[in-house]
């Protein structure tokens, strides 16, 4: 493996498919750069005049974009605490020996497969509708006003829905963690007069910090671009209440027909992706080495 | 104080009985060795003292009091595991200082202990690294050091030297039994290896499918074992047994020799074979000698063997060094032997 010859002969067999991966990523990235800058609107077929940065002049002062790049912070920063608390605790849950465990562990992992599409409208019918849904029947057995999620907690109601959807995926990624933690350590540290909670806070929880790193990497890189939740529940709103970038991005190349706009919003997009991208391997990176 | 009492003590994982009924005290300041093939519950029994393993049924004893149902962090024993066990995330400091700062030990008395363990292990120059950062021997001192800054009644080993290599483990053993005459603290101690537990015991408890075959100091254990299994798995190389043809009023069914009572000699001898594989250590040779209907002898002979492979040679023992056992493999004693004992085939 390590002589120069096979190195030089590994690079040669690897060009071509980074060659074509490197032009499917560079191809449309370069054509939402170059529309970004066009004056291009399909409801007004013109010349598509080159307008310099008026499109991100006009995406970064519009008031919707500070609301939603907030929103955007708020719907990963929520779903990545919920999903990793819950997570570990269901991780924790799992790893016992309880009767049918396998079985526990299946149906668990199942929200993860069913389609954002379904399980929002799952959602938005069966348990969050403020007449017939479950937990409106809850709140006025209990004699309490029934909340409307969607008008009145829009941003939250998706969290939850995301959340509900990553939990099963966090769970599984740390349950392995947890399993391939040495039992003997725990023995060692029950010797040592380690009780319940110090054996998960110096034990399990150091153990599993980059599993967690893992997580919360791979889960900010979907929930950057959530879309389909938003769509199918509030159609971003009300106002600008649950509209995400992803979302006023779609909003203004495809309800507006504005190319020029959207690809500029797009290019925004990218560049916030890697703001967070690297803030968090800064943040948390360091646990992947080594 | 650190004195330990098994009393009817069993173990079962489901169907399986791991450990039968065990009796064994262990006295306070004593090297126990447990030893015996793998899988004949030594660590199971290791566990069940540490409290780290429910027990079956019996009783187990610490200085007097019944210890049974205690939890491991109120039995006062500390353990040393075969993987060590160390906690990856923190230093080496920290592992040590762990269980002190669980029993709310006073900062500065940490320090304190962490320095004198440090001293006495030699820790000191890695206390700021991480386990993952430190050669096997040097974690193995750090588990060590994790056990005896908390001041046990009695230190626990399972099998602590096995992942070591042969020199390191040389040394360790030294260490290990240094630190005993010099905390003169209890400790029961798992080996499969018959070498660490000759060498290190105070007694030797062998095991073998969950029963103690025989309890007793080394050379005790050496010279008048109870049965053939003791007799073949004390002593290195293993003793050679000789079945032997049933005689009237004898009930001897086989023999047994050590290597190290083998005798090559130019007279007429009690078997005649054909030299085999020569294994030369330098100080002393282990001949491998063939025998027509009684199979391959174990001899070992002195360094300068002038002995090759293919000779022709007379083997014999003194009468005083061959152990006779009867058809279940116990010992039997020199008044039950007939005349005609020894001779084979
Ligand atoms: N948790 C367990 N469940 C079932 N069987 C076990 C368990 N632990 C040990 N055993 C069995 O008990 C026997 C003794 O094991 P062990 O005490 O580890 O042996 P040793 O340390 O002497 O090699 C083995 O046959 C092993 O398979
Ligand atoms: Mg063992």
């Amino acid at each position: 493996m390590a002589t120069t010859q096979s190195r030089t002969l590994a690079r040669i067999m690897l060009f071509p498919s980074v060659i074509l991966l490197l032009a499917w990523m560079i191809v449309p990235l370069c054509m939402t750069l170059y529309f970004s800058f066009l004056d291009y609107n399909l409801l007004i077929p013109g010349n598509n005049d080159f307008v310099g940065f008026l499109n991100y002049e006009f995406f970064l002062t519009d008031p919707a974009f500070i609301e939603s790049f907030f929103n955007t912070l708020w719907l990963v920063g929520g779903v990545l605490l919920i999903t990793i608390c819950g997570g570990i605790g269901l991780a924790i849950l799992l790893d016992q020996a309880i009767w049918g465990r396998n079985y526990v562990r299946i149906m668990v992992l199942a929200p993860f497969f069913v389609m954002p599409t379904v399980s929002a409208l799952v959602w938005k019918n069966m348990f969050m509708n403020p007449v017939n849904g479950l937990f409106a029947h809850f709140a006025n057995w209990l004699g309490f006003a029934p909340v409307d999620f969607f008008a009145q907690i829009p941003l939250l109601s998706i969290i939850i829905i995301v959340s509900w959807q990553w939990l099963p995926f966090a769970a599984l990624i740390l349950l392995t963690a947890i399993q391939s933690l040495d039992r003997e350590q725990l023995e060692a540290a029950d010797l040592d007069g380690a009780g319940p909670f110090s054996k998960f806070y110096y034990i399990v929880l150091p153990h599993l910090s980059r599993a967690i790193t893992a997580v919360i990497l791979i889960e900010t890189i979907f929930l950057l671009s959530i879309f389909a939740e938003i769509l199918v529940t509030t159609s971003g709103g009300p106002g600008y209440a649950s509209t995400n970038i992803t979302y006023l991005i779609y909003t203004q190349s495809l309800l507006q027909f504005d190319v020029g706009g959207g690809s500029a919003g797009g290019i925004v997009a990218v560049i916030i992706a890697n703001i967070v991208a690297i803030f968090l391997m800064r943040l948390i990176g360091k646990n992947l080495e080594d | 104080m650190g004195s330990i009492t098994l009393k009817q003590v069993t173990k079962s994982f489901g169907d399986v009985n791991v450990i039968k009924p065990l009796d064994l005290e262990i006295k306070d300041g004593e090297f126990i060795v447990f030893v015996g093939p793998s899988g004949c519950g030594k660590s199971t029994l290791l566990r069940m003292i540490a409290g780290l393993e429910d027990t079956s049924s019996g009783n187990i004893e610490i200085d007097g009091n019944d210890a049974t149902k205690t939890p491991p962090a109120k039995r006062g024993l500390a353990m040393v595991f075969q993987s060590y066990a160390l906690y990856p995330h923190m230093s080496v400091r920290n592992n040590i200082a762990f269980p002190l700062k669980r029993a709310k030990v006073a900062p500065a008395e940490i320090e304190a202990k962490i320095a004198s363990a440090a001293k006495i292990l030699n820790l000191g120059d890695y206390l700021d690294r991480k386990p993952g950062q430190l050669s096997g021997g040097q974690r193995q001192r750090v588990a060590i050091g994790r056990a005896i800054v908390r001041q046990p009644s009695a230190f626990l080993f399972d099998e602590p030297l096995s992942n070591l290599d042969a020199s390191l483990r040389v040394n360790m053993r030294l260490e290990i039994s240094e630190l005993h005459k010099s905390l003169a603290t209890t400790m029961i101690y798992v080996t499969h290896d018959q070498v660490e537990a000759m060498t290190m015991a105070d007694r030797i408890a062998v095991f073998n499918g969950g029963v103690i075959e025989q309890v007793g100091t080394p050379m005790e254990l050496y010279r008048n074992p109870v049965n053939r299994f003791v007799a073949g798995f004390i002593g290195s190389p293993k003793m050679n047994f000789i079945d032997v043809k049933p005689v009237d009023g004898d009930p001897t069914r086989s023999i047994g020799v050590r290597p190290e009572h083998l005798k090559v000699t130019q007279e007429q001898g009690l078997w005649t074979g054909k030299v085999g594989v020569i294994e030369h250590l330098g100080s002393e040779t282990f001949l491998h000698v063939h025998v027509d209907g009684v199979g391959t002898l174990t001899i070992k002979d002195d360094g300068e063997c002038p002995l090759q492979y293919g000779d022709q040679v007379n083997l014999t023992a003194s009468q005083n060094k061959i152990m006779h056992f009867d058809k279940e493999g116990v010992t039997l004693a020199s008044l039950s032997w007939g005349d005609n004992a020894v001779v084979a085939q």
